[in-house]
């Protein structure tokens, strides 16, 4: 059984403690990054980031693992659109050019 | 092209060919895998993309009403009403084999079966905009983890498929045309070496009969 948690900044996550998931308050990106190894291994399965922590956050590793999945939600300060600008380098990584959006 | 130092026999010429075959076979195989894995990726993909941006939107409008809960309430009543969560999600997690990339698959479950039990709190002492907020977020979390699910599936497919195209190229465009020069090489080597044989075969043949029949003396003695 795995569960889920969210870190960011505390006004961006709290409340999603009331539908049941953890949530750690922490905006340094030092201490995040640290959290997000620990939780890897707490029996964590999805960890929800903040998009301006995420951003903070090194390039993402590479890691060919499925689990645990980490990935940036929108918070309080709105939409950076870096979730969008993920996937869509996932498409270039492997198509070798971006296709679906160049029309947007 | 740069030749690696080769041995012009029968026997790696042998071994060449067999290895080319495995190797133009292979690549055919990858190939497909590769053409697969882009057609599943790119349904994945769109799917993400959807996805992404109905969650993005859910949880910005959830975290809207957030905000219009803090302002009408104190924050220490705030915090104290989701102090304590009344429900918990766990999750199971099962595993999809797409084209040999495993791909996460969840099954949710709530620690606490009753709908209600998202509101952790009393609520004479909260104000309404709380429970929308809450209850805002609690639907847009399937669909937050469906997000979880074929992201991180896009993001595995990716990397598969990087790696699959440069296995594809190196043996399309190095492997294989190596491969080709080399037997390309050997077998010219092996003609050639035959070519010599038999003339040099041929030189003797002459030689010896001279020798035996003295035909250039009789010749010789014909003119005179």
């Amino acid at each position: 059984m795995y569960k889920i948690a969210v870190i960011g900044d505390r006004d961006s996550i709290y409340g999603f403690a009331a539908i049941g998931v953890d949530v750690y308050p922490i905006t340094d990106a030092v201490a995040s990054a640290k959290k997000i190894r620990a939780l890897a291994e707490g029996g964590y399965a999805i960890i929800y980031v903040t998009e301006a922590l995420y951003a903070k956050l090194h390039a993402e590793e590479q890691s060919a693992a499925m689990l645990p999945i980490v990935l940036p939600i929108p918070g309080i300060a709105g939409n950076t659109g870096l979730g969008v600008a993920r996937v869509r380098k996932f498409v270039e990584q492997a198509v070798g050019s971006d296709i679906l959006f160049s029309d947007r | 092209m740069a030749q690696r130092q080769i041995n012009p026999t029968r026997m790696e010429l042998t071994r060449l060919k067999r290895k080319l075959l495995t190797a133009v076979r292979g690549h055919k195989l990858l190939k497909d895998k590769r053409d697969e894995l882009m057609r599943q990726f790119l349904e994945m993909v769109k799917k993400n993309m959807e996805l992404r941006e109905s969650v993005e939107a859910r949880v910005q409008a959830a975290l809207g009403n957030f905000a219009l809960a803090r302002a009408t309430m104190q924050s220490a009543a705030l915090d104290t009403a989701l102090l304590v969560p009344g429900q918990e999600i766990l999750l199971e997690a099962d595993v999809r084999n797409v084209m040999s990339v495993n791909i996460p698959v969840f099954t949710c479950k709530f620690r606490n079966l009753d709908p209600g039990s998202i509101y952790s709190y009393g609520l004479g002492l909260t104000s309404g905009d709380l429970d929308e907020a809450v209850l805002s977020l609690s639907e847009a979390l399937s669909d937050m983890i469906a997000l979880a699910e074929a992201e991180q599936g896009c993001k595995l497919m990716a990397m598969e498929i990087e790696k699959t195209r440069r296995r594809v190229n190196a043996l399309e465009y190095v492997l294989i045309p190596e491969m080709r020069e080399s037997i390309k090489y050997i077998s010219m080597k092996l003609d050639e070496n035959e070519r010599s044989t038999q003339i040099r075969l041929m030189k003797v043949k002459n030689m010896v009969l001279e020798q035996a029949h003295h035909y250039m003396e009789r010749q010789n003695a014909d003119f005179e």
